[in-house]
């Protein structure tokens, strides 16, 4: 996610890193980089001037000058420019004092609407309510049915009628909802275009007629320029109280975060990230600023760390390095718990650092993964925990069982060495050498 | 044809407006041309989704111009902006459509790919329309079997196009659908065949290893198909379509691009950076949701469309 805005400025900030202290000249250097490196990733033209020309005040101010890290200045205005243009903190969904809860989904065609409305609908079942999905798309073929399925994946109600109109199943959805004790009314709106007058004055009567406590708007998180107009001309419509990025776990853009954002000052409430109906995630506008920056993203690495690793068996693992027992099973018991973070390209893209020019170009193998789980598998017990044991007939037959070839499995076992060197080494740093932090 | 440039042109007159309207006011409130009228050229460009490297030289190229020889109104800039623009588009299109709807090898496989909400069925849907009223027989294959209801979405479609569909249930294997498919098309002697495949973002790469093999096994089924891979692009996207495009070339040979949803967005630029930076061609443009507003997509009218003042 904005990975290639995390290059550029770390382009931009290596050539900056070069000078002691930062002159007028260099600034607006840097200053029209970053201003390339905003629209490039699709940053709205006016947003980007705005954003680069309040940097630029505050750079040239008086402290950043004087400062022994002019570079890490600049950096830390930029990220709190950023952090600040996005929004503070995510906030939560406003609650009806009389259920239920009217949640009204707008936006343009394909931005991702009826999947949203099934994650939204799961995150809001996880939380002990009961939504009821409102099929108020009667335009697109077949769209009804869809979310007639989205809603018994995810196990919720559906309000269908195709003989209705939008407005009128809309405004029944409400009684519909009280009698089925429904408190969450998620209403899934056709898409259109933000210049057609008579489908936009649909959405206005349906507004009217549910009041709604939330309107999100639904934008496609890969949206350019374009993304401002559409934007605005829902938010005059409708007055959307919130904003839901879509299909953020495609790669490098995002500058509609931050243009959707500036323009209308209304809070990102969630992002997609996947086509699974748990692939839903709180906005957290400081994580995607660091991001952009190159920090990485480490709140969200330990967060998946802390749901995968399970506690016991680190402490064992952590004994076990200590006596330098580690072995092909604890190696393969490691795997299963990175496995369960997620995809490894995601991981190494939050490792602050890692994200940039670093980690360009080299893709990661998931299928090696797999090769080594199924060569792991392929040894007996005593194999495992004994490697030296395995001479050229064993090998043979692990790489028959495990379809890969000899020369694989030998790879593997070189790299296992490798590996237990590297905890012997640390384990000794460990308990002797130890920096200590009390002198 | 006259329609469809009437069409044409109203699809674009958003794009239109936004363009050329704010140049002609440029031009009118400003009689000089200095830095700070290229620089608001520069905007104009950028904010239509031109992409950066395809405006900085445009506008290079007209501070350079200005500096040399200069210009003495407003109809000369737009010569200047539409010759350069043009430059980067391909104007092969028209012939290529022509044999398009007309092919000489059958069934004549067709699949469409793109990454999700583009508009791959709704474009199938017209594209089929299209064949139909030339008088060839289509057959669609409903390869996405991802989407909720995305078969159904294809059937009702089929409906109204008079072409049949070759389905199953959701979650099965889209190549099992797409090697059937080739196979029922040879057997029932249809003239075309189009394949639906499943929204994918071009970053996983599992779901592009899916898209090779739908591929693969249409040529199983009928040698030397697909025809065409049609990459569908939807006009609101930014600068992320030429990544797109660029990862979607890698996994499978696509053939050229669709940009739909041309009506609703107020810029056109993306079909400059596109054509510039990938020499993949443009084929249709979609101006509309009604199953024929899916238009052969002609370089020289879409420019002109563009610049035309009234």
């Amino acid at each position: 996610m904005l990975q290639d805005l995390t290059d550029k400025f770390e382009s931009v900030f290596k050539k900056l890193k070069g000078h002691g202290k930062l002159s007028e000249k260099n600034i607006s250097d840097t200053m029209r980089e970053v201003r390339r490196v905003l629209l490039e990733a699709d940053v709205n033209f006016k947003v980007a001037k705005d954003f680069v020309a309040s940097i630029q005040e505050k750079a040239l101010g008086h402290e950043v000058l004087k400062s022994i890290s002019p570079a890490q200045q600049v950096i830390k205005i930029i990220h709190d420019e950023l952090v600040a243009l996005m929004g503070h903190s995510n906030t939560g969904i406003k609650e009806s004092n009389m259920p239920p809860t009217v949640i009204m989904l707008v936006g343009l065609q394909g931005s991702g609407k009826t999947t949203f409305a099934g994650k939204l609908a799961k995150y809001l079942k996880a939380k002990k309510r009961n939504p009821l999905l409102v099929a108020a798309d009667l335009q697109r073929p077949a769209a009804v049915e869809q979310l007639k399925v989205v809603g018994n994946q995810v196990g919720v109600n559906v309000l269908a009628d195709l003989n209705s109109t939008p407005v009128k199943i809309c405004k029944e959805s409400i009684v519909h909802a009280r009698k089925g004790y429904n408190d969450v009314v998620i209403l899934d709106t056709a898409g259109r275009l933000h210049i057609d007058q008579e489908l936009m004055q649909e959405l206005s009567e349906i507004k009217e007629n549910t009041n709604p406590q939330e309107i999100f708007f639904v934008a496609d998180g890969m949206t350019g320029q374009d993304a401002v107009n559409t934007a605005q001309e829902f938010l005059k419509q409708l007055d959307f109280s919130g904003v839901v990025l879509t299909k953020m776990d495609g790669d490098a853009r995002g500058g509609a975060a931050l243009s959707i954002r500036a323009i209308t000052r209304k809070p990102i409430k969630f992002i997609g990230v996947g086509e699974k109906f748990d692939a839903l995630e709180k906005f957290h506008p400081d994580r995607l600023a660091s991001r952009i920056l190159g920090m990485g993203d480490v709140v969200t690495l330990v967060e998946r760390a802390q749901q995968a690793v399970d506690i016991e068996s680190a402490k064992k693992l952590e004994k076990k390095l200590r006596r330098q027992e580690f072995t092909l099973e604890d190696f393969f018991e490691q795997l299963q718990q990175i496995k369960k973070m997620g995809p490894l390209e995601d991981l190494l893209k939050m490792i602050p650092g890692a994200g940039g020019k670093m980690m360009k170009g080299m893709k990661v193998d998931e299928k090696a993964l797999v090769y080594t789980e199924a060569i792991i598998s392929s040894m007996t017990k005593e194999e495992k925990r004994r490697p030296n044991v395995l001479n050229g007939s064993r090998r043979k037959r692990i790489a028959m069982g495990s379809g890969t070839s000899v020369q694989e499995v030998n790879k593997l076992l070189k790299q296992f060495q490798a590996m237990q060197k590297m905890v012997k080494k640390m384990s000794k740093f460990g308990s002797k050498g130890m920096p200590r932090l009390n002198f | 044809m006259a329609s469809f440039f009437e069409k044409f042109k109203q699809g674009l007159a958003k794009t239109k407006e936004g363009f050329v309207g704010e140049i002609s006011s440029l031009v009118k409130n400003q009689f000089e041309i200095d830095d700070d009228f290229i620089d608001k050229v520069e905007e104009v460009l950028i904010s239509s989704d031109i992409g950066v490297a395809t405006s900085m030289e445009v506008v290079d190229d007209l501070r350079d111009h200005v500096n040399r020889i200069g210009f003495d109104h407003k109809e000369e800039l737009f010569t200047f902006l539409q010759e350069h623009l043009s430059k980067s588009l391909d104007r092969t299109t028209t012939d290529f459509v022509e044999g398009f709807f007309q092919p000489n090898k059958k069934p004549y496989i067709i699949v469409l790919v793109g990454v999700n909400g583009v508009g791959k069925t709704t474009t199938i849907a017209k594209l089929a329309k299209l064949f139909h009223q030339k008088g060839k027989t289509v057959m669609l294959a409903a390869a996405d079997t991802f989407r909720a209801a995305a078969t159904e979405q294809l059937e009702i479609w089929a409906k109204r196009v008079e072409a049949e569909v070759i389905s199953t249930q959701q979650g099965a294997d889209p190549a099992a659908i797409a090697f059937d498919a080739g196979k029922a098309a040879l057997a029932r002697d249809v003239d075309v065949l189009i394949v639906d495949t499943a929204g994918r973002l071009h970053t996983k790469v599992n779901l592009m290893e899916e898209l090779k093999k739908i591929n693969r096994v249409l040529d199983k089924a009928v040698a030397g198909a697909p025809h065409e891979t049609l990459l569908v692009l939807d006009a609101t996207t930014g600068q992320n379509a030429i990544m797109q495009a660029k990862q979607f070339r890698e996994v499978v040979d696509v053939t050229g691009l669709v940009v739909t949803k041309l009506d609703g967005t107020a810029k056109g630029g993306m079909v400059f950076s596109i054509q510039k930076e990938l020499q993949l061609p443009v084929r249709f443009v979609g101006l509309g949701e009604q199953v024929d507003d899916l238009k052969p997509f002609d370089a020289e009218t879409f420019v002109e469309a563009l610049f035309n003042e009234n």
